[in-house]
């Protein structure tokens, strides 16, 4: 799985993403500037990681949809391509029209930098083993997911919440909850097929022992296999 | 020709800086408020080449639809000239 990591001014989580995708997971990659008008040749996975692009002016990932390289990541998911974004990465998916709903202030107006848990809530690309507990690591002040009830009727309807806050034996607990999101929503799928996920969680900083804990490693691990099964259906 | 946009977040999102000020406000022994919600507002400057008032409308609404406002969380208000 060859995959590419985009750089906005002030993206700045991109350097974890690379270790995880390039170093862990042993899939090679490339950074790709925001001005840059296309993918690499071959790209399979599209990462856009945490940071504050463009200083979260206006609102948190709002800016970037007026970088160039939007328009090919926008294609590569209508493909079928898969696309994670991660944290600043998820506000932008979002801000794109790629994924559904938005990120606004937590409700708490504090940024919470701690691990927390999330249960798995759909299988995907990035996700098998629905009930499982994954402890992750946030890190931001504008993660409160909202949607209207319509919308998050349909992602629960279509198995599109793959990600809930929780309590570490898994239950949806409102005090697991760091940021006040609706329906405890901590990422979603969206794309023709599932292939785009958006999350608040750090799975790139939680995927080696000694950064204190790997869970985060199941979401590449899932992608590369999800990958592969699928080049090998065609 | 000058053009103010407002930009509030839906009355059904929740506004925690809103909040916040209301609190506020009570410490500082300000009585009488009932709510409060922050919204942002933009100011505009547009040339000539700008258009005719119906094209700045229609030029103006576009640009709150794509970028100025979140029709997820948001609405906005043109206002044209001073």
């Amino acid at each position: 799985m060859r995959a590419a990591v985009v750089l906005f001014p002030g993206s700045n989580a991109d350097t974890e993403m690379v270790h995880a995708l390039g170093d862990i997971t042993g899939s090679p990659t490339s950074l790709v500037w925001h001005k840059d008008a296309g993918l690499p040749t071959g790209t399979d996975l599209v990462a856009i990681p945490g940071g504050f692009s463009y200083g979260d002016y206006l609102r948190p990932g709002a800016i970037a949809r007026a970088g160039a390289i939007v328009t090919a990541v926008r294609a590569h998911a209508e493909r079928g391509g898969l696309v994670l974004g991660v944290c600043n990465g998820f506000q932008v998916l979002t801000e794109i029209g790629l994924l559904p709903g938005a990120l606004v202030r937590n409700s708490h107006l504090r940024f919470e930098c701690r691990d927390v848990f999330v249960r798995v809530a759909a299988a995907g690309p990035f996700t098998e083993n629905v009930g499982r507990v994954l402890r992750l690591p946030i890190a931001h002040a504008e993660g409160r997911y909202h949607a209207d009830e319509e919308t998050r009727a349909r992602l629960r309807d279509e198995g599109r919440i793959a990600f809930q806050y929780c309590d570490e034996a898994g239950s949806l607990d409102p005090d697991a909850n760091p940021n006040g999101s609706l329906d405890s929503i901590a990422g979603v799928y969206g794309g023709p097929r599932g292939n785009v996920l958006g999350l608040m969680p750090h799975p790139e900083r939680a995927s080696e022992p000694f950064v204190g804990g790997d869970d985060g490693r199941s979401l590449f691990d899932t992608a590369i296999r999800w990958h592969e099964k699928k080049s090998r259906a065609a | 020709m000058k053009a103010t946009v407002y930009v509030r977040l839906k009355t059904e999102v929740l506004d925690p800086q809103g909040r916040a000020v209301l609190g506020a406000l009570g410490h500082l022994g300000v009585s009488g408020v009932k709510d409060v919600r922050i919204g942002k507002l933009i100011e505009i400057e547009l040339d000539d080449s700008a258009g005719s008032e119906g094209d700045l409308e229609q030029k103006l609404s576009k640009m709150s639809d794509e970028l100025l406002a979140n029709p997820v969380i948001e609405d906005y208000e043109i206002q044209l000239g001073d």
